[in-house]
């Protein structure tokens, strides 16, 4: 319980804190710092969790799946910190941003960090809905940092589109609530999402259903499903680049885990009706419309943030879809495919912020051999490119391999549309990829202090997850699987 | 609760909720903003009173509270704030009017009638009242939702936001007697603290447009690059070397 506070409590503090940090070298330390605090804090954390099973208590509830996505939240916010220290200040210093802008970036930064991991850790489905919100405010100003018309527009698309979406979430969290009120005595504990997966199969199905649409609509659009992911390549490609990779590798996830663990409720309420898997063909035939739409819009991507941003917008379409479609080995597959996205896509945001840096732009057709003028930069998105498009021995095989088997078992044509989506997705990527890493460098084009660590312990965490999953990793995630399907995969 | 019969005092709250629904056609229709934001001030303190009935009828000491909230931030704080904004971006006479105002409030009719027939279902279950409420509710979402997608003005379309949120305001109070505590408070925080964002993108948006019509805010489509690739190659073009753009549309870091 006291790491769970520390947990909460230190980005809080840290937000609060940076607000009113003026020196930028002392603002820059003072993030990583508060995120390593919060970082040992969920591993102590998942330590407890792992002896006893789940942590709850005071409207909290953390179990075997949501708390290896606390660690992962903490962990790439800690990595992304690393990164933004330098790059920010050398953003500063170029003039695109003001002292005043860096102190709202920092707190920002861990105001987002506090709204993710409450969304994680609360129990309480009110709450949940109150801190996605919040990360869409937290993370709003960052994204129009630089003020440029371009950053503003974006700015203004992702306040009102997600805005819109998360209230179509309200009400669909209002009706669920409504429904618990026929059912469970206490009006306090309406919302209480453990709760209410114990009464599940009593919750009125007509209402469930209702509320799931709009709550899969409203949740669904800040995981980007298509056709509500206009917001996302140009949040991605407008904000500043860390804001970038925490968004891609945090807030899309935790998006989906709401989806999920309401789909577990209006699974119980559907269970005897005569459409049981309602909310999961929906999520399938979301999923599956994200992963194709967004592996065509590759291929005709100028900019560099905004192609990886729609490579996020099709592996969050894949995941959708592997939990829609169900069953222990699908669901751990997904599960696994959110950790290894995560860290690959985060790493691969740092390597273009810096690969930018390098060029001067994000224009796809203007970044060539990084190899040549930065090896270092060039391999890392070339590896973070191999490994996002799912070349083995990296992570993103091993579990996509997963979500083609447990397609094959269940829906076997649909392989057919995974493996072509796979395809495209891949050409897509390294057409435009080849030029930018291989290839004679511009004239006058030079290395630039890039700090490297981030990336290469993302990549060699991908690889090792590719490699050997470690037995306990694979024991959180089959709990995880347990907990969503009820059945265990291992 | 001891003077009023239960049916009278449910029919009041349809009554009232008819009103929050009519409150949302005029703000739709409105062409002067400071006659919309007024409406919308109207439309909060409805629901406040919506609020106000149903927590006399349940005596439940929490929905007070919410009632005062509500009635504060929606009749009151936001109000004000937009109005101390658009006196501040000198659009006290703003006129905007809609393009084609029978189509529009012809689908603002059609959302009313899809919603009551999206809440159908629900027929078996429970009483005719609830299901009026849930459905007026979810037409005040719609309508709100409607009116963001019609008005290109900025300040038109966050009057459109946040009374998709008197709409899931009312929902909750009335269907439901009001979420817990805890929640309403973080709604009632998130819904404020996007109010003041608001009030800094309106800023943002004219420095940058140096207008609040946000259908100008169109740089940004799939094929925006091609054209800045134009303005960038009628520039004169050295090749093999970084030029800076002056519309860092790059991060020019």
């Amino acid at each position: 319980m006291t790491a769970l506070l520390i947990t909460l409590l230190a980005p809080v503090f840290g937000a609060f804190a940076l607000a009113v940090v003026r020196p930028l070298r002392v603002a820059g330390w003072l993030n990583v710092a508060v995120s390593s605090v919060t970082f040992a804090a969920t591993a102590v954390l998942a330590w407890a969790v792992a002896a006893t099973d789940e942590i709850a208590g005071f409207s909290f509830r953390v179990d075997a799946f949501n708390v290896y996505l606390v660690v992962l939240t903490a962990f790439v916010g800690l990595t992304t910190s690393i990164f933004s220290r330098p790059y920010m200040r050398h953003v500063c210093e170029t003039g695109m941003t003001t002292e005043r802008g860096m102190r709202i970036y920092h707190a920002m930064y861990q105001a987002f960090m506090f709204t993710m991991l409450l969304a994680l850790t609360t129990d309480n489905l009110g709450v949940l809905w109150v801190a996605v919100e919040g990360a869409t405010l937290a993370t709003v100003l960052l994204v129009s940092l630089y003020r440029t018309p371009e950053a503003v527009e974006a700015a203004w698309k992702y306040f009102v589109l997600c805005g819109v979406g998360i209230a179509l979430a309200l009400f669909g969290t209002v009706l669920t609530y409504f429904a618990a009120q026929q059912v469970i005595a206490d009006p306090a504990e309406g919302l209480t999402w453990s709760i209410l997966f114990q009464q599940a199969s009593a919750l009125e199905p007509s209402v469930m259903g209702l509320a799931f649409v709009f709550l899969l609509v409203g949740y669904g659009t800040k995981v980007g499903l298509v056709p509500m992911h206009q917001w996302l390549p140009d949040a991605h490609s407008e904000g500043p680049t860390p804001m970038s990779a925490v968004l891609s590798g945090l807030l899309l996830n935790v998006a989906l885990y709401a989806v999920v663990r309401l789909k577990m409720l209006v699974d119980g309420s559907l269970a005897t009706t005569a459409s049981p898997h309602m909310a999961g063909q929906l999520l399938m035939g979301f999923g599956l419309l994200s992963f194709l739409v967004a592996g065509l819009f590759l291929h005709r991507q100028r900019d560099i943030k905004r192609m990886f941003s729609y490579s996020s917008i099709e592996h969050m379409g894949l995941m959708t879809f592997a939990f829609g479609l169900g069953g222990p080995l699908a669901t751990f597959g997904a599960l696994l495919h959110m950790l290894v996205h995560s860290l690959t896509k985060s790493a691969i945001f740092i390597t273009v912020g810096h690969a930018a840096h390098i060029a001067g732009t994000q224009t796809i057709d203007r970044i060539r051999g990084l190899i040549r003028t930065q090896p270092a930069v060039g391999w890392s998105l070339l590896l973070g490119v191999a490994a996002i498009a799912g070349f083995p021995p990296f992570g993103v095989f091993t579990s996509e391999f997963l979500l083609l088997t447990a397609t094959m078992q269940v829906q076997p044509w649909l392989t057919v549309a995974l493996l072509s989506g796979l395809v495209i997705a891949f050409a897509g990527l390294f057409r435009h990829l080849h030029p930018m890493v291989y290839g004679p460098a511009p004239e006058g084009q030079l290395p630039v202090a890039a700090n490297m660590l981030p990336v290469l312990l993302h990549l060699g965490l991908v690889l090792w997850l590719g490699l050997a999953i470690p037995s306990f990793l694979a024991g959180w995630l089959d709990r995880a699987t347990q907990l969503i399907t009820g059945v265990h995969l291992l | 609760m001891s003077l009023v019969s239960l049916p009278l005092l449910q029919q009041f709250l349809l009554v009232l909720a008819a009103l929050v629904l009519f409150t949302s056609f005029v703000l739709l229709s409105q062409a002067r903003l400071v006659s919309a934001i007024h409406a919308f001030a109207w439309q909060g303190g409805l629901v406040a009173a919506v609020t106000g009935v149903v927590a006399v009828a349940g005596s439940s000491g929490h929905l007070y509270f919410s009632a005062l909230l509500t009635l504060v931030l929606k009749a009151a704080l936001i109000p004000w704030m937009l109005h101390r904004l658009i006196r501040r971006l000198e659009l006290e006479r703003h006129v905007e009017s809609l393009r084609w105002p029978a189509i529009v409030n012809m689908v603002a009719v059609i959302l009313v009638i899809f919603s009551y027939w999206l809440v159908l279902p629900m027929v078996q279950q429970e009483l005719a009242f609830t299901r009026n409420i849930v459905a007026i509710s979810l037409a005040v979402v719609l309508i709100g939702l409607w009116m963001m997608v019609v008005r290109q003005q900025a300040v038109a379309q966050v009057l459109g936001f946040m009374s998709m949120e008197n709409g899931l305001f009312l929902a909750a109070v009335s269907a439901t007697a009001g979420m817990p505590l805890v929640v309403e408070l973080g709604v009632a925080f998130d819904v404020l603290v996007a109010m003041v964002l608001f009030g800094v993108f309106f800023f943002q948006i004219r420095q940058s447009i140096d207008s609040l019509d946000v259908d100008r805010l169109n740089r940004l489509t799939e094929t925006v690059d091609e054209e800045a690739d134009l303005e960038f190659s009628a520039a004169p073009r050295r090749p093999h070397t970084v030029t800076a753009r002056p519309a860092a549309v790059e991060e020019a870091e």
